[in-house]
């Protein structure tokens, strides 16, 4: 399609109802930025994180929360989109699992890599780093779906990459007297 | 800094991503992976006292001069950034080893100052590994490569953040994985990026096709020098936007063999079009940008940012011979204010800093300057 005031390739497509009539624009970049249309792909996710606390902001109740270990006030949170410290995302985390599941394409739960601690055994243990039996599970749900995705899509690289991933995780499940391995493995 | 006169001129240093080579160089420049870490026990660095800002800075300056990274033979440089005049924390900017927010020195919420506890470290002498320390995280490990390289950059930077941890504790969660200041970060705190040069797309006017279809993939397109640059030059930066939920080889896939390989084909074909239909445009715009850069008096950062990017089209697409891109990629860096200043060895306001990048430019590009592959 060309755009509506020169030759160029119409990349911008404007719809707006004024007074119930449809008005339709078409133009090129230049002409879009001419007339102060703005072109932007995405929204960058700060701003669109700043959007989504705010709007969430006159409807929750624990607005008032402040974490208990620096003490920073949940709607410092929402002024600068930063946490105070390690503790915050315990202290805040009713309001931002719903959050963080919006900013990362409905993800729940981290799957990958985890400190090299974990894998070390012994005093501390890996069950206390990465949780017990029930976050492994989950871990295991996770990219055991985003295996099937994969593979429905045939991308086989990316599913032999989470195969690994999978393999690993089921591995770091400590029994009792099996060594503690490390989640990464030199690869084959 | 810890080396008398700080890194040394570029075109002597043999800075791994200007190098011009590797996989789809011709489109790809670079590619970098990044990780954000913390340390368990301290506030993020925006909620911290400046007692503790110290103390994190403390520990992970000894935790990297003790460990050391960079491989065999590399030696890591430091560099006290409360400590640093602003040309040289700039010229670290411009060589993309840390961002304008930690050469500022302020946090996103406005805080702070030049003078807040903060460092660099960086493995020297190809700048490939570098890490900021009490940035927006207390850790931001970064490395960087010519061409396409995702995942040799992975590889070098789990191996480093391996190795600091050793020494260093981070803060870490069983559901959020590795937690960050800002938990649009939290994770894997893995940010993977490639620098494309799409001069052909834009001439076409396909760029807005290509940042819609990033946008559609979740991954972020920005400028030359990060979030909030324009596009100078042509340069675009693609990255993931999302860091939780998926292993980091995924989300390393997704931006390597979903868009990329697309994207790459496309400025291709783009150029391809150009070189077969209007070659006779191509050259004249190539030709012209090479005239303007040998004969200009007078050059803004910007104006020499295009120039040399049609320079480069013309180098990628063979209608210019005698120049490497190596020498593109380094004009472009020696453009830069900073860059410029040291290379003639003095400070400069804006006019004479104009005056002295058209000089430089056109006596590295004349027909016996040292930009310029000798005939024959």
């Amino acid at each position: 399609m060309k755009c509506d005031q020169c030759e160029q390739e119409a990349t911008v497509h404007e719809v707006t109802i004024k007074s119930g009539k449809k008005v339709e624009k078409h133009l090129c970049e230049a002409c879009a930025k001419k007339q102060g249309i703005a072109v932007q792909a995405g929204m960058p996710i700060q701003e669109l994180l700043n959007k989504y606390v705010l709007a969430q902001a006159g409807t929750t109740p624990a607005k008032a929360a402040a974490c208990p270990s620096c003490s920073l006030a949940y709607t410092e949170f929402r002024q600068h989109g930063l946490l105070g410290c390690p503790d915050c995302y315990k202290a805040f985390e009713g309001l931002l699992g719903p959050l963080l599941e919006r900013a990362h394409e409905g993800a729940t739960h981290h799957v990958g890599k985890s400190p090299r601690r974990a894998g070390r055994g012994g005093e501390a243990g890996a069950e206390s780093i990465t949780g017990g039996p029930k976050e492994r599970a989950e871990r295991l749900s996770i990219l055991q779906k985003q295996l099937d995705q994969a593979v429905r899509a045939e991308q086989y690289e990316k599913a032999a990459k989470l195969r690994d991933e999978i393999r690993r995780e089921a591995e770091s499940a400590p029994p009792p007297a099996a060594k503690a391995r490390r989640r990464k493995e030199p690869e084959a | 800094m810890n080396e008398p006169g700080g890194p040394r001129p570029v075109y002597e240093a043999g800075t791994e991503w200007l190098r011009g080579d590797g996989d789809a160089a011709d489109v790809v420049m670079s590619s970098r992976a990044r990780l954000a870490r913390n340390l368990a026990g301290f506030p993020f660095v925006s909620r911290a006292t400046r007692e503790q800002r110290q103390r994190v800075l403390d520990l992970c300056r000894s935790r990297l001069l003790a460990g050391g990274f960079g491989g065999p033979g590399a030696q890591v440089m430091w560099v006290d950034l409360a400590e640093s005049p602003t040309i040289e924390r700039t010229l670290l900017v411009e060589r993309h080893l840390m961002s304008q927010q930690h050469s500022r020195g302020k946090q996103s919420s406005g805080s702070g100052g030049a003078e807040e506890p903060r460092g660099l470290a960086v493995a020297l002498p190809d700048e490939r590994l570098s890490v900021m320390v009490n940035e927006e995280d207390h850790l931001r490990l970064q490395c960087i490569r010519s061409g396409l390289a995702l995942e040799a950059v992975w590889a070098e930077i789990d191996a480093l953040d391996d190795s600091l941890e050793q020494g260093l504790e981070y803060a870490y969660s069983p559901r959020w994985g590795y937690l960050t200041g800002c938990p649009t970060n939290v994770g894997s705190g893995a940010r993977f990026s490639v620098m494309l040069h799409l001069p052909a797309l834009r001439m076409i006017g396909n760029i807005e096709k290509v940042k819609r279809a990033a946008a559609d993939m979740s991954l972020a397109v920005r400028g030359f020098y990060g979030e909030g640059s324009d596009a100078a030059g042509d340069f675009y930066q693609i990255s993931n936007q999302t860091t939780l939920g998926k292993p980091e080889q995924v989300l390393l896939d997704n931006l390597q063999r979903e868009i990329l390989p697309k994207v790459i084909e496309y400025e291709r074909m783009a150029r391809k079009t150009l070189i077969d239909k209007r070659r006779l445009q191509l050259e004249d715009q190539v030709c012209r940008a090479v005239g303007l850069l040998g004969a200009a008096r007078l050059l803004t950062t910007e104006e020499s940012m295009q120039l040399l990017s049609q320079l480069r089209l013309g180098v990628v697409t063979g209608i210019i011979s005698d120049v490497e891109p190596k020498v593109v990629n380094q004009l472009m860096l020696l453009a830069q204010p900073a860059h410029l200043q040291r290379v003639i060895g003095r400070e400069m306001d804006q006019e004479h800093r104009r005056a002295a990048r058209a000089e430089l430019i056109r006596s590295r590009l004349s027909r016996d300057g040292n930009g310029r592959v000798p005939k024959g």
